[in-house]
């Protein structure tokens, strides 16, 4: 299989920093090792990984038949060898049928509603080298962290334009964007969003406690990828490369109170069906355990990056990505489903119809530069971004669009208590 | 012919559709609340606490009395705070209290039901409580001061009928208050038979809100909701599990 070119080295890193870039990239013996905690990490007491590990690694998603696909389609509920059949290849001439099937269990838990919300980017220091991410700390970006004056006028413009509901982001870096940061900025989120959402890095479960009691309910982490032998050749350095620690997040989140979890696996850096598998299983096995609480996926494709155009999502086409999420919905009929502007329009509009019940509108992956974007000021000292979005609509854009697509698009159905 | 009504915290109501306010488009509601002839539509209090942008409440008749719901309570403590958020929105005193401890199925958790419909009738509230048809429950709910009881036929959204259907009778023959079906309704048929069964009114959101025709549908539902009543009314017919009746009486043989 093709791989990603993702090593760029930048001319403004001295010599020494390159020769230790080099190593690291080159020589696995001198990275730690990403299966053992780091100090401070919590450690929990759970059976998930090993679940959700041991399933990926025993799916041969070649040993299904159209038999098994036909059975999974016919049958009322869908098991984990129905979700393995329908995200394996002998699936892919059913795409159709799936889809019909994905639309009447969307429709039977969600109805004709389509949620609308959009990104805050608050902070994008890094300490991470996460080789494929615009935000890692060898590339030679534009870093800013937003003070809460900052964050208020970003809010205003973002609350302004209708939003109600926000996620916001920082980069991975407890030094640069502390739990205390991410705090106050929910507080302020709090006064002008009804749902406050939060993407940052991995906590502990009494900071998920006291990030909660600062107004945030919902906790995205992306695993990148499930396979951890992969993971640990895309994450070389920095907290980010522990990967149990990161697996557990939302469950620590859940312990700390956070009504909802996010989760996604980003499609394109391992193989997608293993990694499919593995998300929706995280998902399945974490909904027995906590089964009060609300769940949700994501499914990025690799996208360019500032100073790497050439990065694209590999075997993952449409049609993939279109069957995984139809596989998603068939398996977890209740689980929110959200594409986000790293998809194209005509992608957008069309799987909202199918199994999406989420869209981000009115986008930027930047660091204060939302009255640039909504009011065409320029931004002067704007941060830059994670990645290149596809689908730069508004968000009087998207409502227009989904209305006109026979939906119901809903800025809030979420109360705090 | 006397007026066929029923009462809910004092007040009367002739139709027995309540409608669903959820998961479609909001323009839709007023025609669904027209042709369903419907005089009560709940709404979720999460959803009204909104900007104006299309704040359900403008599309909402004035003739219509809302059922605020507590949709989003995962315990009675949540549920009663959405309740009074949702008396300070100017919802009025009526509420469906929904509490929910799981989000596959979306079943509601009795125990914490009846604490909360405890508190809130204690409050003045109009509580009717969104239950799991158990008849020891809907005694206990009835104690708390629920002013109805409202059993899910099958899973919420699951459009499966009247899964629960020898429970629910069980609960409209044993139980003083207005039974009224809610969660599972996926058809006009399965209205009707609950109906037929005795149910003081019906519950649908889900079957009307995916419908092609979405007032059309709500139309049919208040057709077969009709019939039911009707049908209840009149004494349903004889009916036979199996067989013939004997011709010969079985107790021909006795004398005197």
């Amino acid at each position: 299989m093709a791989e990603n070119q993702f090593f760029v080295d930048s001319a403004r890193l001295s010599q020494a920093a390159l020769e230790r870039k080099h190593r690291i990239e080159q020589d696995p013996s001198c990275r730690c090792n990403h299966m053992e905690y780091m100090e401070g990490m919590e450690q929990i007491s759970s059976d998930v990984m090993e679940k959700v590990l041991s399933e990926m690694k025993a799916y041969d998603y070649n040993s299904y038949t159209a038999q098994d696909v036909k059975r999974a389609l016919d049958s009322d509920r869908c098991t984990i060898e129905d979700f393995k059949a329908l995200l394996s290849p002998a699936a892919a001439p059913y795409l159709e049928e799936m889809a019909a099937k994905a639309k009447i269990e969307t429709s039977k838990h969600f109805g004709n509603t389509v949620y609308i919300f959009t990104p805050l980017y608050i902070a994008n220091y890094c300490e991470n080298y996460c080789i494929y991410c615009g935000f890692n700390c060898y590339n030679d970006i534009t870093r800013k962290k937003l003070n809460m004056e900052e964050i208020r006028h970003e809010m205003q413009i973002i609350a302004d334009s209708g939003i109600e509901e926000i996620l916001m982001l920082t980069g991975e870096s407890r030094a640069k964007s502390d739990v205390k940061y991410i705090g106050e900025a929910c507080k302020l989120a709090s006064e002008y969003f009804r749902n406050v959402g939060l993407e940052i890095y991995p906590v502990n479960s009494d900071e998920y406690r006291y990030l909660h009691e600062c107004g945030a309910d919902y906790i995205t982490v992306f695993q990148e990828t499930y396979d951890s032998d992969k993971y640990e050749t895309l994450h070389l350095m920095g907290h980010k490369r522990i990967f149990p620690y990161r697996f557990e997040a939302q469950e620590r989140a859940l312990m700390g109170g956070m009504r909802g979890v996010g989760f996604s696996a980003l499609l394109g850096l391992s193989d997608f069906r293993k990694d499919a598998l593995a998300t929706a299983l995280h998902v399945y096995y974490l909904q027995r355990k906590y089964p009060h609480a609300e769940f949700s996926l994501s499914c990025p494709r690799l996208r360019p990056i500032v100073n790497n155009d050439k990065i694209t999502p590999l075997d993952v086409h449409e049609k993939e990505l279109c069957q995984i999420l139809c596989a998603y919905r068939i398996f977890l009929p209740f689980a929110g489903i959200t594409v986000s502007s790293r998809e194209q329009k005509h992608f957008r509009d069309g799987i909202v119809k199918i199994a999406a019940t989420k869209v981000s509108a009115g986008v930027s992956t930047g660091i204060g530069d939302h009255e640039d974007k909504y009011q065409g000021k320029d931004a002067k000292d704007a941060g830059d971004e994670q990645f290149e979005i596809s689908d730069d609509r508004s968000f009087d854009e998207m409502y227009q669009d989904i209305s006109a697509e026979g939906l119901q698009p809903v800025l809030n159905d979420y109360v705090y208590v | 012919m006397k007026k066929d009504t029923f009462t809910l915290g004092g007040k009367e109501f002739s139709s027995r559709f309540i409608l669903g306010s959820g998961k479609y488009s909001l323009e839709l509601i007023k025609a669904a609340v027209e042709n369903a002839g419907a005089e009560i539509i709940t709404l979720a209090v999460r959803r009204t606490n909104t900007k104006d942008t299309e704040n359900i409440l403008d599309y909402i008749p004035d003739n219509v009395t809302l059922l605020p719901n507590t949709s989003g309570a995962r315990d009675a403590k949540e549920a009663v705070r959405i309740a009074r958020m949702s008396r300070e929105l100017g919802c009025g005193d009526f509420v469906k209290v929904e509490i929910m401890q799981d989000s596959k199925y979306l079943l509601p958790e009795n125990y914490e039901t009846i604490k909360a419909t405890q508190i809130l009738a204690d409050e003045g509230f109009i509580v009717l409580p969104y239950m799991y048809p158990d008849l020891n429950v809907a005694r206990e709910l009835q104690r708390a001061g629920a002013a109805a009881v409202m059993p899910l036929a099958s899973p919420i959204g699951s459009n499966k009928g009247l899964a629960t259907k020898d429970f629910i009778q069980i609960l409209i023959d044993e139980i003083d208050l207005p039974i009224i079906v809610d969660a599972g309704i996926g058809r006009p048929s399965q209205a009707c038979e609950a109906m037929e069964m005795g149910a003081a009114a019906i519950m649908s959101n889900t079957a009307i809100a995916t419908a092609r025709d979405i007032p059309a549908m709500a139309g049919a539902f208040k057709q077969a909701i009709e019939a039911g009543r009707a049908a209840y009314l009149s004494g349903l017919g004889r009916v036979l599990e199996r067989g013939a009746s004997a011709s010969d009486p079985l107790t021909g043989f006795l004398r005197d």
